[in-house]
């Protein structure tokens, strides 16, 4: 028999996209609403010439044309962390106008803007612009970006936006340590640029009301207060109380929807100069040129070894590429969400980060899933693996032999982050069962019986998220706070709303917050309500991205509870004639401890909002309490991670037969729903390691960039995954002992594959030390036969 | 503009389109019927997956008017008055789902495979999924969820 | 997409009338429609093949197989599971289920991209394209990449196929989208063994002689030992160097004989 929605255990929130019926930006549809379609730049560096608009005027249904003259007057979309380099000076920041202005910097880049009645009339209005460009050599490869005379922004005159050093205090040290050591194991790499992804593209429709001089956008984003504050403060100028911004249901974001991009202030203005709304849509062609990709880093490192393998000192050198517009986190990804990390899970004593992040005439690059993080362990258990190979030490134990100690915490790494929980030990322990270790000669064995080669890679990583502590962020160079904030409100009926600052798109918010209350107040999770994505209904907090809405919003959550006890029991004493002090309250009922005498949670509630008889100078009418939490650290989410892989060795197929993730979250709330953070987050970092490949020619034209040429896992590209979450070591500083989930999967699996397939190759014969991902067939073949 | 007659979720709906005006469109923008979603522009995410006459299509990928007399069915006729099919029931059991934007497509594609192999091997689901990409799930619970819905025990599978 | 007029005709010869002009056929629309939507193409009529009942289905013929051109992939792969199971495998390959349910056998003919599948398998099964003027023999019929014989206003009403003795089909698929990086069709006749390749050459599909004739005289996979592919004229793409696309001939002709039944 079919059950009720209601009655089948899951989350909250499937109910509706099970049926078809959530409510996606693109299936709001408003009256009298026209299309917007972007002209963009079809190549990759060039000066705009010419924009002749007027044929194009001329065509059906055409409203408006924008080109970047329009938006002269206005701001530019900022960097939201400034970063100084290493002789002091600050990183540069190019202008990135809403509309391409005298130059176009990357394939994709927006130069004009068509409003029509319909996407069709757009369309072929757009295609009537007739613009002529000053094609110029695109600048493409970083190398040579750094070293050439010519530039993506002129007006700065380098191609370097920063050259950043961390610790620059530890590089004497650092550079000593490797000078002097027994031995040192160097590897260079590349972080493959990624393209997020997200299933739904991004989505901005933007209505005006003259009479009250109020905006609306409803926006495919992250974070609405990030993109109204953005928008306000620095790019329109719109006041913030004037400009709603409301993301309704979003289709997965993974950071690419974290950021404010040029197409959501141009429908805000063609809403307000047709008075109309104006909805635009991207196709998945505008989403690969023009969503802000991740990773995309040329590394070296060397990790420096004393004679009993303890490890002394890691040396990185980066090259991150920006693209070709910072957007909006893209300083703060390669730097100290990435450098901070440079330590790994060991006790090393020096660290040394320098990273240069160049302009290229590519798409900007931020974060995504991990940002920065898996860039810092893909590059640190690269190196101890091979380290291991050079040595003839088993993987794992010169690991255990460096990793942090549980009775060290709290432990200050060399890379200037204080872990404050964690038991690495216990975490491989648990995974060397799982993943039945023991067993695997006889499956290397069954693997050759049928003319495969099996390789098993292991990863220990810890990362930093749960982002992030205002006063240290402040410090570093963010130009925001990243508190986050709740209000609860406690409706006459008894019934409660929560409105948070975070935003779910996949994450289960209004499944897993609830329960928090719930918990707290004793009373039934059915009855409260998550209401988020809407600056209109919400307090102002920072949405949801580094692994953060449970531990800095839901602490936001957990506050704002608390004074809704407070209040309550107050409630509560002047209704039972007791003091607060003596009430309890349990199972949802308020009681004077010692007595009979109580009264339920929705007694007070009702009494809250019909205060006849209150003592209106001791207590306010009303329950609804806000919270802002901002945290004092932030999370160290760990893990062991073990992948088996086959590797044909007629075509270099890799396939992963086995993936066992053993992850340290500190308390869970939901497993369920963490379970599904790391198996999406293992599905995106085996994307990388073996099939996700952005490439762009040497003329700046993106090769990958529509499914027949990126590939996308699929469900036969993964096996099914062995999560444990059981070793968790609680947060020591949220009130719920929580770490972030969402970003290690993607994490922590990269190097596993790539360690994995290495092994595999050297078991074959073939004496790979490194490849470069994505590992795909061609690549591992051509690696058969150099080596 | 030419009339195209067709029969959605068991009701005829007649409309005015143009040549060009994709099953999606006509769905999504002439019917309302927002469960059918677009991810892609080559026919490869499906997530616009709908059945024609009993077989899953993609929408995006068929002209309106190919589909005159045809029945068609969406997401939004999987469900009726607020009870889940027994494959809904088990993506949502299951945790198959997480931003929504795929399932959708996965549903339908699901109740295709399910019509003609009722107890598909963890293989087959797989290969059948071919077409249908979610960026969400590394498709591990809803390949257990399918399993589930067919019937299959899934308690020896990875916990979720 | 630009607009354009859509006719669907019911029968062959109103197709062929329906194709004078700036028209174009339309068969199941899995390649033409993604090309129509980026605009890659304007044609002023389509003319959907899909409607018309005389070219769909499977039947048996002079000893082998005519399949309708506008018989979509699944019913092919569902319909030749015993009377020709490389094709049925080969079919069951192409694209994903969705794909497999519009797109058809003489769409995917007519198109030839350098990728697909069913090039392979007219080619090494010595098929004849039937189309709504004459017939031609495969080996005549792929002229090179997205080239065939068919005129303008020619339509593929059918293919018939020739059922080897022994065949298989070994696609390599190129990992995104999940086309043919290199397609084997291995199909021994009395009269010898045919080997037809798809993915791997700028000029599309052809036939692997130095194979063939190894083949011919020994049908086994060491018969292959020391044969190998010319990679010169071979694709080099972002996914797989000539070179490699060479080396996938020759493993997936060995696979094809190991497997061919």
């Amino acid at each position: 028999m079919p059950k009720d929605i209601n009655e089948v255990v899951g989350r909250r929130e499937d109910a509706r996209f099970l049926t078809g019926t959530g409510r996606y930006t693109d299936d709001i549809t408003q009256h009298n609403q026209a299309a917007a379609v972007f002209a963009r730049s079809p190549i990759a560096n060039g000066i705009i010439r010419k924009i002749d608009v007027s044929a194009a005027e001329a065509m059906p249904g055409v409203l408006a044309i924008f080109t970047g003259e329009d938006f002269t007057e206005v701001g530019g979309n900022p960097a939201g962390w400034m970063i100084n380099s290493r002789d002091g000076s600050p990183m540069h920041e190019p202008k990135r106008p809403v509309l391409a202005h005298g130059k176009v910097r990357h394939v994709g880049d927006a130069y004009a803007a068509v409003i029509a009645e319909t996407p069709e009339q757009a369309q072929d209005a757009m295609e009537a612009i007739d613009a002529d460009f000053e094609e110029l050599p695109a600048i493409v490869d970083m190398a040579a970006a750094l070293s050439g005379d010519d530039y993506v922004h002129d007006e700065i005159g380098t191609n370097q936006c920063f050259d950043w050093g961390w610790i620059e205090d530890n590089r004497a040290a650092t550079d000593a340590a490797i000078q002097g050591a027994h031995h040192v194991t160097t590897l260079e790499l590349v972080n493959n640029r990624l393209v997020p992804n997200a299933m739904e593209p991004r989505c901005s429709m933007a209505s005006y009301h003259p009479a009250t001089e109020e905006y609306v956008l409803h926006t495919t984003s992250q974070n609405p207060h990030l993109t109204r504050l953005l928008i306000s403060a620095f790019v329109l100028g719109i006041p913030e109380n004037k400009l709603t911004v409301i993301a309704p249901d979003v289709g997965g974001g993974f950071g690419s929807k974290i950021y404010h991009y040029g197409e959501e202030a141009l429908v805000l203005a063609a809403a307000k100069k047709l008075g109309r709304p104006v909805k635009w849509t991207a196709d998945r062609t505008e989403a690969f040129l023009t969503d802000a990709h991740g990773r995309d880093h040329v590394t070296k490192i060397e990790l420096a070894l004393d004679a009993e393998g303890n490890f002394l000192a890691f040396r990185t050198e980066t090259m991150a590429n920006v693209g070709a517009y910072l957007s909006n986190f893209s300083t703060a990804t390669p730097t100290f969400l990435h450098g901070t990390l440079m330590a790994g899970n060991y006790t090393v004593p020096n660290v040394y980060v320098n990273v240069k992040a160049v302009f290229t005439n590519t798409a900007p690059v931020d974060a995504y899933r991990g940002a920065g993080r898996p860039e810092a362990t893909y590059s640190i258990e690269r190196v101890i693996d091979k380290a291991a190979r050079e040595l003839g030490m088993d993987p794992i134990t010169l690991r255990r032999q460096n990793f942090v100690k549980p009775d060290q915490y709290p432990f200050a790494s060399a890379a200037g982050l204080e872990y404050d929980s964690g038991n690495y030990d216990a975490l491989m322990d648990r995974m060397e069962e799982i993943a039945d270790l023991g067993g695997f000669t006889a499956r290397r064995a069954a693997s050759e019986a049928k003319g495969m080669w099996r390789g098993l890679g292991i990863n220990a990583y810890i990362e930093a998220c749960g982002i992030a502590p205002s006063n240290l962020v402040g410090v570093l160079g963010s130009r925001v706070g990243l508190y986050d904030a709740a209000t609860v409100r406690v409706n006459a009926t008894g019934n409660l709303s929560v409105m948070v600052g975070a935003h779910s798109h996949g994450q289960g918010h209004e499944t897993a917050f609830p329960d928090i209350v719930a918990d707290m107040l004793g009373i039934n999770a059915a009855s409260i309500d998550i209401v988020h994505g809407d600056t209109s209904k919400i307090p102002f907090g920072m949405g949801t991205y580094g692994s953060r809405s449970l531990a800095v919003c839901g602490s936001a959550v957990v506050r704002a509870t608390e004074k809704i006890i407070v209040k309550a029991k107050k409630i509560a004493a002047h209704m039972l004639e007791a003091s607060d002090l003596d009430i309890e309250l349990k199972d949802g009922v308020f009681s004077v401890a010692g007595t009979n005498s109580s009264v339920s949670f929705g007694e007070v509630a009702l009494k809250a909002y019909i205060p006849h008889d209150f003592p209106i100078t001791e207590i306010e009418p009303g329950l609804e309490e806000t919270a802002f939490y901002d945290p004092a650290n932030f999370t160290y989410p760990s893990g062991a991670y073990c992948c088996e892989v086959e590797v044909d060795p007629e075509t270099g197929k890799v396939s992963v037969e086995r993936f066992t993730a053993v992850d340290d979250f500190g308390n869970v709330i939901n497993p369920m729903i963490v379970t599904g953070q790391v198996h999406g987050g293992l599905g995106q970092g085996i994307g990388q390691a073996l099939l996700e490949h952005t490439t762009y020619d040497e003329n700046g034209q993106l090769l990958s960039a529509s499914y027949m040429d990126y590939t996308m896992p699929r469900a036969d590209d993964l096996p099914f995954f062995h999560v444990d979450h059981s070793q968790g070591t609680p947060c020591t500083h949220n009130p719920l002992g929580v770490k972030g989930c969402g970003e290690a999967g993607a994490i922590g699996s990269p190097p596993t594959v790539v360690n994995a397939v290495i092994d595999a190759l050297n078991s074959g014969g073939k004496p790979v030390t490194h490849l470069d991902m994505p590992l795909t067939p061609h690549r591992v073949w051509s690696a058969m036969q150099t080596v | 503009m030419t009339t195209v007659t067709m029969t959605v979720n068991g009701k005829s709906v007649s409309r005015e389109v143009e040549s060009r005006t994709l099953l999606s469109a006509f769905l999504r923008d002439g019917l309302n019927l927002t469960g059918t979603h677009i991810g892609c522009d080559t026919s490869q995410c499906g997530a616009c997956t709908v059945h024609v006459d009993g077989k899953a299509v993609k929408a995006c990928t068929m002209f309106a008017l190919e589909a005159e007399g045809a029945e068609v069915g969406t997401i939004e006729g999987q469900s009726s008055h607020g009870k889940l099919n027994t494959i809904q029931e088990a993506f949502k059991e299951h945790h198959g789902l997480q931003c929504g934007f795929c399932t959708p497509g996965m549903v339908m594609t699901t109740a295709a495979l399910l019509k003609d192999n009722p107890t598909p091997s963890e293989a087959q689901i797989r290969a059948h999924l071919e077409g249908n990409i979610c960026r969400c799930t590394g498709y591990h619970n809803i390949v257990k969820a399918i399993m589930a819905a067919s019937g299959q025990d899934v308690s020896a599978i990875a916990a979720a | 997409m630009y607009a354009f007029e859509l006719e669907r005709p019911g029968s062959v010869a109103d197709a062929v009338a329906a194709l004078g002009g700036e028209a174009q056929p339309l068969g199941g629309g899995q390649t033409l429609i993604p090309t129509l939507k980026a605009r890659l193409a304007m044609p002023e009529k389509l003319v959907s093949l899909t409607g018309i009942a005389e070219m769909k289905g499977i039947s048996s013929e002079g000893g082998g197989l005519r399949i309708g051109g506008a018989t979509c992939h699944a019913d092919v792969a569902s319909g030749t599971l015993a009377s020709y199971p490389a094709l049925a495998g080969l079919a069951a390959q192409i694209g994903d289920p969705a794909v497999r349910n519009r797109g058809t056998i003489g769409g995917s003919v007519a198109n030839n991209d350098p990728s697909a599948c069913y090039p392979a398998a007219a080619l090494a099964s010595g098929a004849t394209i039937i189309t709504s003027t004459r017939e031609v023999a495969a080996d005549e019929f792929f002229r090179g990449m997205f080239d065939t014989a068919l005129e303008d206003g020619e339509i593929i009403t059918g293919v018939r196929f020739p059922v080897p003795q022994r065949a298989s089909y070994q696609k390599f698929a190129q990992p995104a989208s999940r086309f043919a990086l290199v397609g084997v069709f291995v199909a021994q006749f009395a009269e010898g063994v045919r080997v037809a390749v798809t993915g791997a050459s700028g000029d599309g599909v052809f036939r692997w002689a130095e194979a063939e004739a190894a083949l011919s005289s020994n049908f086994a996979p060491e018969a292959l030992d020391g044969v190998t592919a010319d990679a010169s004229g071979m694709i080099s793409d972002l996914h797989g160097s000539a070179a490699y696309r060479a080396h996938l001939t020759a493993v997936l002709t060995r696979r094809a004989v190991s497997q061919a039944h």
